[in-house]
């Protein structure tokens, strides 16, 4: 297990070398001057020039990218263009926000489709299951940004329940931190639950005619017991693939989220920082939400081991 | 002990209603030993299943006939009702060992499970009845492989843990769904022994469905030969082997490939397909594979009918008949 946790950790580094590439391209290929955007319109080409050079700006991009690449492996991500404040610290500033939204978001997103996949194996033979099959389709359809305006309107602005936006941080109060994020990470589960309650159902259903099932019905145990014990424990393991998947989207999820409801996360940091043409802080964010992926896609394989025991990776 | 009277179990397909089960009457004494005998399709394992209700409904429908457990209705039972039936009264075991367990549960796990559901034990007495099965069945340290996976086991040794978990309650009647198809040859002998030792052991009484007539003819006192949904001969070891009285029986027997001195013998295959269970034609099912058949079996379909002692057959031939034809088309075909 620790041989392959390793040997995984070391196989993350090619495919970042290959995220840092795509990224800088990106980033460098995109139309706008960030000494011109830096400076103001007023500005003379000379200025202009000048702050270029400073950046680096004039160089060939192939030597930008190796100067910048070879900070990265030391663990620096450069400084940002526009604060002067390094890439690193400003990412951990930002993180807990987001870090909080991806949290709540996963408790609520498991906390709603669990229980609904399991109530409509327990009824599947009732209308209850098509009715849930087109609600969760309408469920996954549902554009994020146009929930979370509704929302806004009926729980902030109707009823004014919960704040429209800010962000206060946990250390500050959990009551105030909940009371915040609570419907910004409503909003950002909700989308997700008709794809994993959807997963859990169709697995649980697989898994309803297989004949171990059939074992535990002859043994004579409940029928809810067969469902719980039996259906319900062998339906987590291909629903673990899509839920790491689906949990680190979040973090995509919350770019529009953050935005919608000014939460001072990586989501908003990044998208201030494309407007700004801030190449280090974009390409650095970029660099770190790859890198978050390829965590969580790890850490959902390390799970595998203790859902199915018939896989062991040593 | 269990009585099943005129059963029809019929399937709701959607290529339409296919007639599983049409027709069956036969009851099992304390005790007994039964086999089930039919090739695939006959519906030999829908009529298992039907025994504890265990068809998954949509499809199986049971529009006709009853079955009845020491008196009891079993296909009016509810839920409840059934779940005190099934493992406690009668258990089964299945085909697939390889399947039939949980993979991600632990033997001990599902062994305990198979106990608590019928008996208030506590853990630790019910941990040790587990342990107890595990011996019975001849697991060897029992106590250590309580704790490990399904996979962790090789295919009989999975089929006596899942012999372990039917006999958890001390079953009256234990089903088994063709128990040895999925082991080879050598592990299926020991399986065999197994359940012969159970059954003198506890006095269980054993249904066991097979298309292996080597199975039957090892373990059961009293032979169903089963064809398209139907019993088409019934009686003991020796009516069935030795004074075979329907032609598909004959057909089936001569079809077993039989190992001997100076080469191979050949193998007789039984030409055709057995009809479809959703038209079944008019006349005897068996008519369009059947060397014997005459006009009239394409418009009488033969019952069950006695024949000497506990034999019946169903086939328009009386035995006697039966036996005259048959010599004559064994002259023919070894000439």
């Amino acid at each position: 297990m620790l041989n392959y946790t390793i040997r995984r950790l070391l196989s993350v580094i090619p495919v970042m070398l290959v995220v840092s590439v795509i990224v800088f391209m990106i980033v460098h290929l995109t139309p706008g001057n960030p000494a011109f955007l830096i400076l103001g319109e007023d500005s003379s080409p000379e200025a202009i020039a000048d702050l270029e050079r400073e950046l680096g700006l004039d160089q060939a991009l192939y030597v930008q990218f190796f100067n910048w690449f070879s900070q990265v492996i030391t663990g620096d991500l450069g400084t940002s263009v526009y604060s002067s404040q390094s890439v690193t610290s400003l990412i951990a500033e930002n993180f807990g926000p987001t870090f909080s939204l991806m949290a709540l978001s996963t408790v609520i997103l498991l906390a709603i489709a669990i229980p609904v996949a399991i109530l409509i194996v327990a009824l599947r033979k009732t209308v209850l299951d098509p009715i849930f099959t087109s609600v969760s389709l309408f469920g996954v359809s549902v554009p994020e940004f146009w929930l979370a305006t509704l929302l806004v309107l009926g729980f902030g602005v109707a009823l004014p329940i919960f704040p429209v936006a800010g962000y206060v941080p946990f250390a500050e109060g959990a009551d105030a931190w909940l009371h915040h994020i609570l419907l910004p990470s409503f909003v950002l589960a909700i989308v997700e639950v008709g794809i994993i309650a959807r997963m859990l159902r169709d697995s649980m259903l697989d898994s309803v005619n297989q004949d171990y099932i059939k074992t535990a019905r002859a043994k004579g145990v409940k029928e809810r017991e067969v469902l719980m014990r039996h259906v319900f424990v062998n339906a987590l393991i291909p629903t673990t693939t899509v839920l790491g998947a689906t949990v680190a989207g979040l973090l995509g999820g919350t770019v529009i989220i953050e935005t919608l409801f000014t939460i001072p996360g990586i989501g908003q940091l990044l998208v201030d920082s494309i407007h700004r043409r801030d190449y280090p802080v974009v390409q650095g964010i970029v660099l770190f939400i790859a890198g978050i992926y390829v965590f969580v896609n790890l850490l959902v394989d390390l799970l595998y081991t203790f859902l199915d025991p018939r896989i062991r990776y040593d | 002990m269990l009585q099943v009277e005129n059963l029809h179990v019929h399937l709701d397909t959607p290529g339409g209603l296919v007639k599983a089960v049409d027709g069956v009457s036969f009851s099992i004494q304390k005790g007994e030993t039964i086999g089930i005998v039919g090739e695939s399709g006959s519906g030999k394992s829908v009529l298992a299943h039907s025994l504890m209700k265990l068809n998954p409904e949509p499809p199986a429908l049971y529009p006709q006939g009853t079955i009845h457990f020491e008196g009891q209705p079993v296909l009016e039972m509810g839920k409840t009702e059934l779940r005190k039936l099934r493992g406690n009264d009668i258990a089964m075991i299945f085909q697939d060992p390889m399947s039939s367990l949980n993979p991600v549960s632990r033997i001990g796990k599902q062994l305990i499970e198979a106990i608590q559901a019928h008996q208030k034990r506590p853990k630790q007495q019910a941990r040790e009845k587990a342990i107890e099965l595990l011996e019975d069945v001849g697991i060897a340290d029992a106590k250590a492989r309580m704790n490990s996976y399904p996979h962790q086991f090789s295919g009989g040794m999975r089929q006596r843990v899942l012999i372990a978990m039917a006999l958890a309650s001390n079953p009256k009647l234990l089903i088994a769904d063709e128990p040895t198809t999925a082991l080879d040859v050598t592990i299926q002998a020991q399986v065999l022994d197994l359940l012969k030792g159970i059954q003198e052991k506890y006095g269980t009484a054993i249904l066991v469905i097979t298309h292996d007539l080597g199975v039957v003819a090892h373990l059961a006192d009293r032979i169903l030969v089963m064809y398209a949904g139907k019993i088409v001969e019934s009686g003991s070891a020796e009516d069935i082997f030795y004074r075979t009285s329907m032609p598909y029986t004959w057909s089936l027997l001569r079809s077993v490939p039989v190992i001997r001195e100076g080469g191979p013998e050949r193998l007789i295959p039984i030409d055709g397909q057995p009809p479809s269970l959703i038209d079944r034609p008019a006349g005897c099912a068996f008519e369009p594979r059947c060397p014997f058949a005459r006009d009239a079996c394409r418009q009488v379909d033969p019952p069950l009918e006695h024949r000497e002692g506990n034999h019946s057959a169903a086939c328009i031939l009386s035995s006697n008949e039966f036996e005259e034809q048959k010599k004559q088309l064994e002259g023919v075909l070894t000439t």
